[in-house]
């Protein structure tokens, strides 16, 4: 049977609640202007959430969402302790980080929360994880749960891979790797595109054109592709050096990811140059240094800021598909896009044993939620310094 | 009267600010009948353009009606709802913005655009709203009537784009349309013809009209009724001739003695001084296109050079040669005497430091990322070597000079300061270089008159304290009045007359001076209309400027 009907029949139906809704509204109110100036487009939008909640709540109560109840239950978890880590916050501290988590929304607490976790799980792992990384067990294969009963192991809550090493801690080494990896990627490409773009936009002229034109040829191919490309190569020249190898990609990651800041830094740093504190500070004699740091900078940081939050979590992503492919972060080391490759036909048992199927997904939900949480940081520093100063 | 076509009864607005509402409009009551121009004038803030909104139900984002009604013959905007108002706006009531240039849609004809409010509100079908276009843009004395509606906007002039927008706006026949500082952007000669063409109008079709604006003389040849306004307050209202001759409150009676500061002239310089800066023979061009052509004058130590002209005149490039910001064609740039090089970077920090400028919009001038502090700090360290303490002393010195207390400013933010408070600071950055000629590029254009004025005052008082030597860029000719003590008149990059300025003032003039001087409104109620008997209708403006080319 075909779906196509099915959508329009649900479509019209929610039309249909929306409609009622909003006639209902204005008979109950006596016409409130909140209900009288409704256009069709909210009502039907309310009428679409009601849907959506309803249909959660439905498949909460269905035997086989089990991961639908795990992710519920976790970020409901989360924002509670998000809401406990705010309110400590608001506790303790001098006055400045007081006031700060005072008018702090909850989604950054949350953010900065998970954020501290990871940062915390990534200098400490060595303390935190029960197990070395490159450590090979001789059970392998043991199930994750931690209970003998069906297959699990105390000594591996989360079990072992296919070769005998502890995933819980391959888990907590591979934020040290991917993120501190990511971090250093990310600050490379800024500094690199930061500086060459500001640079474009003050002087102009052949320089912008020579640079400008540089990097619509690298913008041209795909950056994956690219990336795949000189990894290739890379990895040949790094021969067994592995550790070169990871250097290397960070090169080329910051130069491919540069060319997007470029262009953003390039186009901010032209309306800025045309202000005429830029002509004033021109004509007072002042160098090319002073003008981009001094005067430039300070007016750009709200848009590099949210572009730093994307760029992060691009870098984030390209790093793990690199090693997804198995070019990327190479295999004694820990990393969470080796661990979605290599756990990734475990999701085959998701009928059997949820807890199994679970496995590559937390390494993929341990990329997911960074990349939220950094987001709603930069959302919120966004919000504070494009603001009057408080 | 019984034609009471909008009554605004206790109206009270509020507006969001720092997580609080705070009060704009305290309850202001207004009455128009139909077929009245209403001016509203006063400072900005003082809430003009909020309550011309409100005579359409509408309020910015972030701004409400809390209390009060607007009534329009009898419908109750603050009630209505969003479609009956939608109904009304348009074809009963219309609105013609400050800058039409930035309110037409650029990717769009100028027919397309004046024909969609007909065509939406079901009043005229597409062809008769285009037929009925192109008769509104011959009333509104437009060039090519039949031509004009199938050009962009950004293919008319800014004076053409005003009228085409005042013809929009009477394309349904509204019974009201408000006019929000409609002239204001436009060069004095174009003023006029705006103001002739939406005056005709507005009686041809016996529309009534709110009539905003700031300026006294441009609302004398609107309005029937002048209400003055400040910071949401009624101060008074009476017939435009009464309110004119007999102003009751003090707030009135100072906007009208505004006008009325002038310096002595001085004395004439020996003729063997060395000017401080001489222009010479200058010419400049923005790649093939000249915009200066043999330009010459002098300004000597202690005196005012105003250059006056209408945008596009040259003035402002003039400005850019002196500093070294595009360097001339042919011709020379002397300070004291001695030659400058022509392009900036090639002059020396003390080259630099002779020659400041102190720019319009002091929002762009001053970086809205640093203190005060910082702002003013920065040449002081940069030019006299001052660091730490002595700096911040100097700076404290320099706020004290432009009458800001300096404890309260250092720290804070441009962001934080009025108009007139950003310019002065813009002046203290110009001071700390202690220069002895300042390039005041339109200073006060963008001010209000009581605190142009205090600019003005503080300006005159440095140039006797300290001998700077300024030139004045101004369109403003009550500014030149004012405060020069020559004058350059320019046109199409040329000085078309030069001398003190007693003797500009006086007649005989060239006949673009006599243009000019001609064009200025006076506060006489029926200066517009002696002026178009004099000239003729059709001689007004672009159409005068044409004729001299």
């Amino acid at each position: 049977m075909s779906v196509i009907p099915w959508i329009l029949l649900v479509v019209l139906a929610l039309g249909f609640a929306g409609w009622v809704f909003r006639l209902a509204g204005q008979r109950v109110t006596h016409n409130k202007p909140d209900f009288r100036d409704m256009p069709f487009g909210v009502a039907f939008g309310y009428a679409l959430a009601a849907g959506a909640l309803l249909g959660g709540i439905w498949l909460w109560f269905q035997p086989g969402a089990a991961f639908f109840r795990w992710a519920i239950q976790g970020v409901v978890a989360l924002a509670i302790v998000a809401w406990l880590f705010r309110l400590l916050g608001r506790a303790v501290g001098t006055f400045g980080t007081r006031k700060l988590f005072r008018e702090m929304p909850l989604t950054a607490s949350f953010g900065i929360l998970v954020i501290l976790i990871y940062a915390v799980l990534a200098i400490f792992a060595g303390a935190i994880a029960p197990h070395g990384q490159e450590e090979v067990f001789a059970r392998v294969n043991i199930l994750p749960g931690g209970n003998p009963e069906t297959g699990g192991d105390p000594a591996f809550p989360l079990g072992t891979d296919q070769i005998g090493r502890d995933l819980l801690s391959r888990l907590i080494y591979g934020a040290q790797n991917t993120v501190g990896i990511a971090f250093v990627t990310t600050c490379l490409a800024f500094l690199l595109g930061g500086t060459l773009g500001f640079l474009a936009a003050t002087l102009q002229g052949w320089l912008d054109q020579v640079l400008s034109r540089a990097v619509d040829v690298l913008m041209a191919i795909p950056s994956l592709i690219f990336a795949l490309l000189l990894m290739t190569i890379a990895s040949a020249w790094a021969g067994s050096e592995k550790w070169l190898l990871t250097v290397y990609m960070i090169v080329i990651i910051a130069v491919i990811d540069s060319t997007r800041v470029f262009r953003l830094a390039r186009a901010v740093g032209l309306n800025i140059v045309v202000m005429d504190y830029i002509e004033a500070a021109k004509l007072r004699g002042e160098g090319l240094g002073y003008l981009i740091f001094k005067e430039i900078l300070p007016n750009a940081y709200a848009p590099l800021l949210a572009e730093f939050g994307l760029r992060f979590c691009f870098v984030f992503l390209t790093i793990a598909s690199l090693s997804f492919l198995g070019v990327g972060i190479q295999p004694p080391l820990a990393d969470w896009g080796t661990m979605v490759r290599d756990l990734s036909q475990f999701i085959n048992f998701a009928a059997f044993s949820p807890l199994t199927a679970a496995l590559p997904l937390l390494a993929a939900g341990a990329i997911a939620l960074l990349t939220v949480a950094v987001n709603f940081v930069v959302d919120w520093m966004l919000h504070r310094t494009s603001g009057l100063k408080d | 009267m019984t034609d009471l076509l909008l009554k605004i009864r206790g109206l009270k607005i509020e507006g969001r600010a720092d997580e609080m509402w705070q009060p704009i409009i305290n309850g202001v009551d207004l009455d128009l009948h139909k077929g009245e121009v209403l001016g509203l004038i006063g400072e900005s803030g003082a809430g003009k353009s909020t309550i011309g909104l409100a005579g359409m139900g509408f309020t910015r984002d972030g701004v409400r009606i809390s209390s009060g009604s607007v009534e329009f013959d009898g419908i109750d905007l603050v009630k209505a709802s969003a479609e009956t108002k939608r109904k009304l706006r348009g074809t009963r009531i219309a609105y013609v913005a400050q800058s039409a240039a930035a309110s037409f849609n650029p990717a769009h004809k100028l027919i397309d655009q004046h024909t969609e409010a007909p065509v939406q509100h079901g009043v005229m079908s597409r062809g008769e709203g285009a037929a009925d276009a192109v008769d509104l843009y011959r009333r509104l004395r437009l060039p090519n009537p039949e031509e004009i509606g199938f050009r962009y906007p950004h293919q008319v002039s800014g004076g053409q784009l005003q009228r085409a927008m005042t013809a929009m706006a009477m394309s349904c026949r509204p019974d009201l349309i408000i006019f929000d500082e409609p002239t204001t952007a436009l060069d004095v000669t174009t003023q006029i013809e705006v103001l002739a063409a939406i005056r005709d109008i507005v009686e041809q079709f016996d529309t009534a009209a709110i009539y905003i604006t700031h300026d006294l003389a441009v609302v004398a040849q609107m309005a029937d009724r002048i209400k003055v306004l400040l910071q949401g307050d009624e101060v008074e209202e009476a017939e435009t001739r009464e309110m004119l001759s007999h102003p009751k409150e003090d707030y009135t009676k100072s906007l009208w003695a505004v006008r009325e500061f002038k310096r002595p002239q001085k004395p004439a310089v020996d003729s063997g001084a060395v000017p401080v800066v001489s222009v010479r023979k200058v010419t400049a061009a923005y790649g093939p296109v000249k915009v200066l052509r043999n330009v010459s004058f002098d300004i000597h130590e202690g005196r005012t050079v105003a250059v006056v002209g209408e945008s596009g005149s040259g003035k402002s490039t003039a400005a850019r040669c002196i500093t070294g910001l595009l360097p001339p064609l042919a011709g020379s740039i002397m300070v004291d005497g001695v030659e400058m090089p022509a392009d900036y970077r090639k002059r020396s920090k003390d080259q630099l430091r002779q020659v400041q400028m102190i720019y319009q919009m002091a929002d762009t001038a001053l970086n809205p990322r640093k203190t005060i502090g910082e702002i003013i700090g920065r040449p002081v360290q940069f030019y006299m070597g001052l660091r730490g303490r002595d700096r911040r002393r100097r700076v404290e010195q320099l706020l004290d000079e432009i009458e800001l207390p300096a404890d309260q400013y250092f720290d804070r933010l441009p962001s934080e300061l009025s108009g007139g408070q950003k310019q002065r600071i813009g002046i203290a950055r110009a001071l700390a270089a202690e220069p002895r000629f300042i390039i005041c590029d339109e200073v006060t254009s963008a001010l209000d008159q009581l605190v142009a004025e205090g600019i003005l005052k503080l300006l005159a008082r440095l140039q006797d304290e300290l001998k700077l030597s300024y030139m004045f860029i101004t369109h403003d000719l009550a500014t030149v009045r004012s405060i020069a003590d020559e004058v350059v008149v320019m046109k199409e990059g040329q000085v078309i007359e030069q001398g003190p300025k007693d003797e500009m003032f006086r007649p005989p003039h060239h006949a673009y001076t006599d243009l000019l001087l001609s064009s200025v409104p006076e506060m006489d109620p029926d200066w517009l209309t002696n002026l178009l008997a004099e000239r003729g209708v059709d001689n007004v403006g672009d159409a005068a400027v044409d004729k001299m080319g």
